[in-house]
């Protein structure tokens, strides 16, 4: 009976990580301050006392690095919850967070607000809402194409739905980037992850829709534990599985658009995270899901803090990071599942 | 310094290509697919043997601009303008051998590495289209205007630069076109230290810039992603910079900063305007 202590440990431990992870990213950088100095100058600034640093220093824990701590926290778990609801929802294990074309939607959604809104212009502030609403008005598109097809296995057809949109997305983006050479240079760097300028700014406008979305999944995580056994036998089992799908397909969008929109394009994290839970302790959703928030917020924490230390003083992108670990990691998950196979 | 003086001039020789018809005369239909090329093409008196310019080369103004791509170039469409030479900074798409192959000649000057090689393009498109002696003029005016402005601007030691191509604060290290220049000024550029990877052009981390407290920030990110003193100012933490405190801020176009043909002057001007401002 190893599985249930180990279970019941599980979310603690998660939870301890988490905590470990966020210390290390409040404590390691480029730039050396002393652990009980920033200990003291977080606290104060939380409590409203006077920081026990001064200018630049005090600029560097509160202002820098704390919002880019919470930030990874807040994106890294709904990017692994994201994930985890989607390889739910379709039974397939390699669904991520973009597999119904958020990506593309969220590439095109910032291409277009760069090539058309003149750089001075106040709109530009606009620039995530508009990544925001490409995610969006792209997953919607493919969950309407997919679901119209009427077919009995509803799930592949919406996968083939979102590589369809995310194809056509791509291709209306590379044409704009086209016509406005200009822009490459600003779509690329803000589509490759932006939580190296990220201030409390982003964490204030990502965290209602990431909020929204880790209850809605979680809520709904019994569901997807009888929708493993097909959608047939779900329904058998009286689930309402269009409606499930629905809603939890919604929730994750909503998460990962707003992720996308403040830190661009993190690959992986979706994928390795829930994978590497469901090695540990086991494929249920009850447990997979609030744990895949937690040990997804400290593993981007982690892998925030290689970015900006690996080449201190200077910065590797984000996505670089997750997908170097990711990669070799997922060839690990493929092998397993085959011998699940 | 010599060899590598040397090094330019034999590269900046080697790089002219010859192909087909032999250049008896000065070439009448000039194509240009590089923006520093129209530039100078233009200063040296040239401009009206100019047929076309790619759809980059937006100075100066009255500059034949086309749809022509130097990034994605389309030899037919080169081609279609009838043209005796054509002026490239990359051979992307092979279009060098393409033209070649059409007999038509072309002349590859790629991003000069420091101002020596950027005079020698200057000269050499001077000497291939029949300007040579206004080309050395534009020449000898620039390197006065730099050497004027230099003397004009108060050497201070200890001051640092930072030069910001991108709002998520690439830069780039003295070993660029753009370093050197600073180099000119005794500015000591921050971003050397971040260069870990030699790539001269690093992403630098916020927390590095805050702690570096450079004297300068130059902002070639202006036009294309719309920075400016205000914004940088209004950036989490950067009010601690002293650059930020002094308002010594710059904004230079973001072409004129990309770029290595006469204008490379303003650029100079502008990085002494912002210079006066430190320590106020």
């Amino acid at each position: 009976m190893g599985r249930p202590l180990r279970n019941r440990l599980a979310l603690p431990l998660g939870f301890a990580f988490l905590i470990v992870a966020m210390l290390i990213g409040a404590l390691v950088g480029p730039v050396h301050i002393g652990v009980g100095d920033v200990l003291r100058a977080i606290g104060a600034h939380i409590f409203g006392l006077r920081s026990p640093l001064h200018g630049a220093s005090d600029a560097i824990v509160w202002e820098l690095r704390l919002p880019r701590v919470v930030l990874g926290v807040i994106v890294g778990g709904t990017l692994a919850a994201a994930g985890a609801a989607y390889q739910g929802v379709f039974r397939n294990p390699l669904a991520d967070p973009y597999l119904l074309g958020a990506a593309a939607g969220a590439g095109l959604g910032a291409t277009l607000a760069v090539a058309y809104i003149p750089s001075s212009a106040p709109q530009r502030d606009l620039l995530p809402l508009a990544a925001f609403a490409g995610a969006s008005v792209a997953v919607v598109a493919a969950y309407a194409l997919g679901s119209s097809t009427g077919s009995v296995s509803a799930s592949a057809s919406l996968v083939l739905a979102g590589v369809t949109i995310a194809a056509f997305f791509t291709a209306m983006q590379t044409f704009v980037q086209q016509q406005h050479l200009d822009t490459i240079q600003e779509v690329y760097s803000w589509l490759l992850g932006r939580l190296a300028t990220a201030g409390w700014r982003e964490v204030v406008i990502v965290l209602p829709y990431a909020l929204l979305s880790w209850v809605v999944i979680i809520l709904h995580r019994r569901y997807l534990d009888v929708l493993a056994v097909g959608d047939e036998e779900a329904a058998a089992l009286g689930v309402n599985v269009r409606r499930v799908r629905l809603l939890v397909v919604a929730a994750a969008t909503i998460g990962t658009a707003a992720a996308v929109a403040v830190s661009g394009l993190i690959a992986f994290v979706g994928i390795i995270v829930p994978h590497t839970i469901r090695l540990l302790v086991g494929g249920s959703y009850r447990l997979l899901l609030p744990l895949s928030i937690v040990v997804g917020g400290g593993f981007l924490v982690l892998a925030d803090v290689l970015a900006r230390t690996i080449v201190s003083p200077g910065e590797l992108p984000i996505g670089v990071v997750t997908a170097f670990f990711g990669a070799p990691f997922f060839a690990v998950v493929l092998r397993t599942s085959r011998r699940y196979g | 310094m010599l060899h590598r003086l040397l090094a330019t001039v034999v590269a900046a020789c080697t790089l002219l290509l010859l192909a087909g018809p032999a250049p008896s005369a000065s070439p009448r239909r000039i194509v240009s697919l590089s923006p520093t090329a129209t530039e100078s093409l233009f200063a040296i008196g040239a401009g009206s043997q100019v047929v076309a310019v790619d759809d980059q080369s937006d100075y100066p103004k009255n500059a034949p601009r086309t749809k022509l791509s130097g990034f994605t170039p389309n030899v037919e469409a080169i081609a279609a303008y009838k043209p005796d030479l054509v002026v490239v900074s990359g051979n992307s798409g092979g279009v060098v051998d393409g033209l070649k192959k059409l007999n038509i000649r072309v002349l590859l000057q790629p991003a000069a590495g420091n101002l020596t090689g950027a005079y020698a393009q200057i000269r050499q498109l001077g000497a291939v289209t029949g300007h040579s002696r206004a080309a050395a003029k534009v020449v000898a005016n620039m390197k006065a205007r730099i050497a004027r402005t230099l003397a004009r601007t108060p050497k201070r030691s200890s001051l640092t630069v930072y030069h910001e191509l991108t709002p998520d604060y690439y830069s780039a290290t003295s070993k660029t076109f753009i370093g050197r220049i600073y180099s000119l000024f005794g500015l000591r550029n921050i971003a050397d230290a971040a260069d870990t990877t030699a790539s001269h052009y690093p992403q630098l981390s916020a927390e590095y810039i805050l702690a570096s407290n450079p004297s300068v920030i130059v902002l070639a990110d202006g036009r294309c992603c719309g920075q400016s003193a205000s914004t940088v100012s209004a950036r989490p933490g950067w009010k601690n910079i002293a650059a930020v405190r002094n308002r010594a801020i710059v904004r230079v176009d973001d072409s004129v900063a990309s770029r290595w043909g006469p204008r490379v002057v303003d650029f100079v001007r502008a990085v002494s305007a912002a210079l006066k401002w430190v320590d106020r």
